[in-house]
């Protein structure tokens, strides 16, 4: 196992290290932004069902996605916004999906988080997250039967699917296999309401990559410069062919499960620490302590992304409601085998 | 020359493997071992890196089969025995029976499930799951009880772009032969007339069809023709002709080797008594085995699962209405 943590002063090459900086913190604050209108359009009734915001958890989200290529494949957690935006997802794919507009990826089919992109390497997940660790380990063995190597696939979950088989069963198979999965755990305290203490009783989660004979990290989610390298390391490692990685980032969700929790049981204690504090607004303050931009142009970029997020909201709110009547009632690829129900 | 139903299944992926270039094979001991029942005996030798050994995982299997498939891949995925696939229940039914709705990505895995019971298994080793599965929106169900039916059906269901559950019957695996492999058969979704009769009609599929057919055989020097069904796919079912056997017969039984609760026989007896009522001369009967998990003593095993005498034995009840 190897622990990786950002060491201040690190002799990386300033100016790469600003720009990756920068465009991972333009994906937080995009993020951000959305999320927020997506809460407001929940609280106003125009968004039907759940809304799950990633609040808190941008820093390490974005890291993922930008420390990922076109060819690479990507499974989201619910909180990964900024991670989706920042891998290529469009705007108007997450409003299209939480406005449930017919026009976006899943048609209508399904909702909120629920989406993807299959071809661009984004997939759809199921409720059972710890279920698509699987699946992103066959997407890498058809990538190695079709001969592609240097590729990587991210699965993103929280430490409550840690708990389960699923999780357990795909994590062993990648090893076994030596598949170029990154196994990135978000242990943002709770989940819904389950405390950590409740949830497993290991010292840290990242020592069960030792069980695995795979290699693990630990990181502080709430730092955008750690988050960046040690998620694009435990990346480039899986690219190079050394098998699995396993990231644990330490960070507290700032906001409910969903928008309908109030999250009231999170404990006081932990949002006055270390691990309560914005990642967002952590970021903003490191980016202007060391002068690589200044307060205007952020101030510039956040009045873009609204505008951005505004656009997206308006065009996807002119878009008509899916029709039950044209609906194509049929579960099967091959409709000839179809029994008809639908008629 | 003969072809026992097992070297049918065989043969079918030493063909898919050897025609298809998308085809791998993914299952506990299938590698050089050949799997549990020698299913896939030679094929890694044959296909070296695309017959593998998985670990214990059916879970992880079944969603790895379902990566594999969305790239375009057309895994088979052998389940050691029908019941383990419980473990792999979740990546069935909410990953790949919803993936091709959800996504319009298709999901061409193929599941086999050596399933049903045989003397002295248990409870753990013996079940049906056909059922279960056709319950899913999204998901082919079929259950071949032929040779001829076990090789073109697991081809077929190789090449069908939706996840098909291949349900073979482990009783059926060495003691059923034919001469030889076909060269053409009946496509999936259509079931197919085993025996023709004009007295009572049983439906029926997979080791059933055989003792179904001996129970007619019993029946014929009592005077009954009775003609049996076989509906070879779950799902698709394959109503019609089911109907237009009831038409000519005006008496239906449906026998199935799965539990009595809702199932498969009770699904066709459902469809027959709402679109065919008129047709029938005496209610529809059904025959399934006991609502009990699936005992291991052959006494026991025997009385659990209906027989051809208890076949007979209600087709006289039903013939009598």
């Amino acid at each position: 196992m190897v622990r990786t943590a950002l060491k201040p002063g690190t002799a990386e090459e300033p100016s790469a290290l600003s720009q990756v900086y920068l465009k991972a913190f333009r994906f937080m604050l995009l993020s951000r932004i959305l999320d927020e209108k997506f809460a407001s359009l929940y609280r106003a009734g125009k968004i039907h069902g759940g809304v799950f915001l990633g609040r808190g958890q941008e820093a390490l989200s974005a890291s993922i996605g930008v420390s990922l290529k076109k060819g690479d494949v990507f499974a989201p957690l619910i909180r990964d916004l900024a991670g989706r935006l920042a891998f290529g997802e469009p705007i108007l794919d997450a409003v299209r999906t939480y406005m449930g507009s017919p026009l976006g990826p899943m048609r209508s089919r399904d909702g909120n988080v629920h989406r993807g992109r299959i071809r661009d390497g984004i997939l759809p997940m199921i409720s059972h997250l710890g279920a698509m660790i699987s699946v992103v380990n066959g997407t890498l063995l058809a990538r190695r039967f079709h001969g592609m190597d240097n590729v990587v696939g991210v699965a993103s979950i929280g430490e409550g699917a840690t708990s389960t088989g699923a999780f357990h069963e795909a994590m062993n198979q990648a090893a076994v296999e030596k598949l170029p999965l990154v196994m990135v755990v978000a242990n943002n305290q709770y989940a819904y309401s389950t405390p950590n203490h409740r949830q497993f009783a290991c010292r840290s989660l990242v020592d069960r990559a030792v069980g695995y004979g795979i290699e693990g990290h630990e990181v502080d989610g709430t730092d955008l410069g750690a988050c960046l390298r040690v998620v694009g390391e435990a990346v480039a490692r899986a690219r190079s062919g050394r098998g699995p990685q396993m990231v644990v980032a330490e960070l507290l969700r700032l906001c409910g499960h969903g928008e309908h929790d109030d999250s009231s049981y999170v404990d006081p204690k932990l949002k006055a620490s270390r691990l309560g504090r914005d990642c967002l607004k952590a970021a903003e303050e490191e980016v202007i302590r060391r002068g690589w931009t200044g307060p205007e142009t952020i101030a510039a970029w956040r009045a873009e992304a609204m505008q951005k997020v505004d656009e997206a909201v308006a065009t996807v709110s002119r878009e008509s409601p899916p029709d039950p009547y044209a609906e194509n009632w049929c579960a099967l690829c091959s409709r000839h085998l179809s029994e008809g129900y639908e008629l | 020359m003969s072809v026992t139903y097992l070297d049918a299944i065989r043969e079918a992926q030493a063909r898919a493997l050897a025609e298809d270039p998308r085809v791998f094979i993914y299952g506990q001991d299938v590698g050089a071992f050949g799997g549990a029942f020698k299913a896939t005996k030679g094929l890694s030798a044959m296909h070296p890196g695309r017959v593998m050994d998985a670990p214990i995982s059916e879970d992880a299997i079944i969603g790895l089969g379902v990566g594999a498939a969305m790239e375009g891949l057309r895994p088979i995925i052998e389940m050691q025995f029908a019941d383990f696939s419980t473990v792999a229940f979740n990546q069935i039914v909410n990953q790949a029976a919803t993936l091709f709705w959800r996504t319009n990505v298709p999901c061409p895995i193929t599941v086999r499930l050596p399933f049903g019971g045989t003397s002295g298994s248990g409870p753990f080793h013996s079940q049906c799951m056909e059922a279960i599965y056709a319950h899913y929106p999204g998901l082919i169900v079929l259950t071949p009880g032929t040779v001829e039916d076990a090789y073109s059906m697991l081809l077929e269901a190789v090449a069908i772009d939706d996840p098909v559950i291949f349900c073979e019957h482990k009783l059926l695996y060495y003691h059923l032969k034919a001469d030889r492999l076909p060269t053409e058969a009946l496509p999936v979704g259509k079931a197919r007339i085993a025996r023709e009769g004009r007295d009572m009609t049983i439906v029926t599929y997979s080791a059933m069809l055989h003792e179904a057919l001996a129970a007619a055989d019993e029946l014929a020097p009592e005077g009954y023709q009775i003609e049996v069904v076989d509906l070879r796919s779950i799902k698709p079912l394959d109503t019609d002709t089911v109907m237009a056997s009831v038409a000519r017969t005006g008496r239906l039984l449906c026998v199935g080797e799965s539990w009595p609760w809702g199932g498969v026989t009770a699904e066709v007896v459902a469809r027959v008594a709402q679109e065919g009522f008129g047709l029938l001369d005496a209610p529809p009967q059904r025959l399934n085995a006991k609502d009990t998990p699936v005992p291991y003593h052959p006494n026991l095993w025997a009385a659990h699962r209906p027989t051809a005498r208890r076949i007979a034995a209600a087709a006289r009840n039903l013939l009598s209405l």
